[in-house]
């Protein structure tokens, strides 16, 4: 009887740490907006800022052939909408200089005889001179010319004046890919789950950590640590709070997503905030014991920065981890960002339900655990 | 009476520095205790440590019949502690403050009204008014309020003047005596002299140590050679001049006039008065006087060899 009492007691303190921790962020002027306008930034703004596409690659023309087909080829080009001509020149050195000078991107050369020598052997050569300054973004323009001339090679029969009647030659293999569950290459689709993941983590770790270490920095946690609070209650009433504020974040991201952005949800909601809850016990703890061991609100923000860097670089969020070397990879599985959006693109994109998603899951969880129980051990009331 | 609060040899190291050295003394209970001691004595620390938030390297002590390492538990529900930097949150109202504190101690205002009432009321008209914009003496007024607001047996209170204006002060110390007369047991500390000889009785802590312990009379019966007070029109120049005399064993500069000690039993009036004539000072008004606190303090502190000063 007395020890339910004494339960019941715990608990409404717990509450009464509740209620003042919300008072003080609602009052808080200068968090509380970038707190509410953080998800809005982050869905519209680095959604559509944040994709793969390349827009309008400006290319430098050297067509040393001058002939009706590359003229098509060009034009090929410059109706595809992936390309922009910038200029046009004869001599070899000035391509060079286009792409030095930033003024091109791509230098397009056609050599002489191009036409004459599709025409008779049915193969032609052409040049594509990139800038690979940024790799993926040479990648990236590499794969649009290739699909330009490839587009072209097929259509090239119909264009072709057929001169010699040789009948019909048979079609060579024709691939047609087709991606499965983000069919039309949305980047949007697979950019928000991550973002979301990124909105989430920026609440749970800075938030949470930088709170604590607030009451140490003006004094105010002498005051606590002379009330009978105990730890699980003090803990409990600073994890709780941006537990709550995290989840309500993730859903006004999950609001933008399908509203806003027509984000596929073909899994469970239920999943999803079940996992972000578990996530988000990892960052609280993360950023409890970081609060721990820090005194100044400046330090905290600069170890969890530290962290939040490392953990979103190798999440998989922005470069696929299979594109890593073995030692990264293998790294990324103590990462739980990398769970997280796994999982956030799995269960959007693909509908997984939680038996797919169980093995991740229980990374988060032992995770989880871990963290948070280090981090309770770490934090003391008496300092020694 | 039994002892409210008892210290064995405290040690605290931090680094090199040793902020407390060997303290031991008891206070009684139901008294008014003063700790006397500059900035960096060691009085913060000290208090850290009564009020269970600090583990002393060496030594012990017993608040209210309880081990400060292991029953700090029943320590923090029968204590109330103001630290010497105001640690209320500045982000909430007065009332927001006292009904928080008061929640988390698992009572309420109105429960503690009839002990809170006479600093309360003062408070009252500011009571939705944020922590962090009351002026010094209501801030002093709100964390005795927090620290009262348990019923607490024993005051602990860390420099709480420090900052506050002189009305606010002699306010302050007459609420302290008004608890006391309650039964309530305190332990303030201060670097204010003057607040001092209010106590029951006083400690002077001195780089960690404890140089004196006594009644405000008992302290000042330390003092046991003749002490002069010497003013003069030129009052800044006496100082430099009598510390040139060979005679002198102190002498500083004390409110309108200059303090001063002769290294003999029976100093010789005249030749004092002929020296600074000598030096161009004339219309020398000398005056036996009784030695106050700071005259003893400052004193105790010459006789203490020196030791390098600890910074931080």
């Amino acid at each position: 009887m007395n020890k339910q009492f004494n339960g019941f007691r715990g608990l409404r303190i717990v509450g009464h740490l509740l209620r003042k921790e919300f008072l003080q962020i609602f009052r808080n002027r200068g968090m509380l907006p970038i707190i509410f306008l953080i998800p809005f930034i982050q869905m519209v703004i680095l959604s559509n800022a944040a994709t793969f596409d390349v827009p309008e690659v400006p290319f430098h023309l050297q067509d040393f052939d001058r002939s009706a087909l590359s003229e098509r080829l060009i034009e090929r080009f410059t109706s595809s909408g992936y390309f922009r001509m910038t200029g046009e020149s004869f001599a070899r050195t000035k391509g060079i200089d286009e792409l030095v000078s930033g003024n091109a991107s791509m230098v397009l050369v056609i050599p002489e005889e191009f036409e004459k020598e599709l025409v008779s052997t049915g193969h032609a050569r052409l040049q594509l001179m990139i800038n690979a300054e940024d790799g993926f973004t040479a990648g990236v323009i590499r794969g649009y010319a290739e699909e330009i001339v490839g587009s072209f090679n097929q259509d090239q029969p119909a264009l072709i004046p057929r001169s010699l009647d040789i009948g019909n030659s048979p079609p060579g293999i024709e691939i047609r890919s087709s991606g499965w569950y983000n069919p039309e290459l949305v980047y949007s689709d697979y950019m928000v789950p991550g973002i979301l993941v990124v909105l989430v983590t920026i609440i749970g770790l800075f938030l949470s950590g930088m709170n604590i270490v607030r009451e140490k920095e003006i004094g105010t946690i002498d005051q606590i640590n002379v009330t009978p609070i105990k730890r699980w209650q003090f803990i409990t009433g600073k994890l709780l709070p941006f537990l709550i504020i995290g989840l309500a974040e993730l859903t006004i991201g999950l609001v933008i997503a399908r509203v806003g952005f027509h984000v596929p949800m073909l899994g469970q909601y239920w999943l999803i905030f079940m996992v972000a809850s578990i996530y988000l016990l990892v960052l609280l703890g993360l950023g409890l014991l970081i609060s721990t061991v820090t005194d100044s609100q400046q330090q905290a923000m600069f170890v969890s920065w530290f962290f939040s860097v490392i953990f979103i670089l190798l999440s998989g969020l922005f470069t696929p981890i299979e594109s890593m070397p073995h030692w990264a990879q293998n790294f990324t599985q103590i990462n739980p960002i990398r769970h997280f959006v796994d999982i956030m693109r799995r269960v959007m994109l693909k509908g997984a339900d939680a038996k797919d998603i169980s093995q991740p899951m229980a990374i988060l969880a032992i995770q989880a655990i871990a963290m948070l129980s280090l981090a309770v051990n770490r934090y003391r009331k008496v300092s020694s | 009476m039994s002892d409210a609060l008892v210290t064995e040899g405290l040690l605290k190291r931090f680094g090199k520095v040793e902020a407390l050295n060997g303290v031991a003394f008891s206070v009684r209970q139901g008294e008014l205790f003063g700790i006397i001691g500059a900035d960096g004595a060691g009085k913060t620390t000290l208090f850290r440590i009564l009020a269970t938030l600090l583990l002393p390297d060496e030594g012990r002590a017993e608040v209210l019949g309880f081990d400060t390492r292991a029953s700090y538990r029943q320590i923090r529900t029968r204590v109330g502690y103001m630290p010497g930097r105001f640690s209320l949150y500045q982000d909430l109202s007065v009332a927001e403050n006292l009904d928080f504190f008061a929640t988390v101690f698992g009572t309420s205002v109105e429960k503690s009204y009839d002990l809170i009432r006479d600093i309360y009321v003062q408070l009252e008209p500011f009571k939705n008014r944020k922590a962090g914009q009351l002026s010094g003496g209501m801030k002093q007024k709100l964390a005795l309020c927090c620290a009262l607001v348990h019923r607490p047996e024993l005051l602990l209170l860390d420099e709480p003047t420090t900052g506050v204006d002189a009305v606010s002060r002699d306010e302050f110390w007459q609420m302290l005596q008004r608890f006391r007369q309650l039964g309530i047991t305190i332990l303030v500390s201060t670097p204010y002299m003057d607040e001092a000889s209010l106590c029951d009785r006083l400690a002077f802590l001195q780089l960690g140590k404890m140089l004196a312990l006594d009644t405000p009379s008992g302290i000042t019966n330390l003092f046991r050679k003749p002490l002069y007070a010497i003013s003069a029109d030129e009052k800044h120049r006496i100082v430099s001049a009598l510390r040139s005399f060979q005679h002198t064993a102190s002498a500083y500069a004390f409110g309108d006039s200059v303090h001063y000690t002769d290294l003999r039993d029976v100093p010789d009036e005249q030749e004092l008065i002929a020296w600074l004539a000598s030096k161009g000072i004339s219309d020398v008004r000398i005056t036996r006087i009784r030695p106050g606190i700071e005259d003893t303090f400052i004193s105790l502190i010459e006789q203490e060899p020196a030791r390098e000063q600890p910074h931080g």
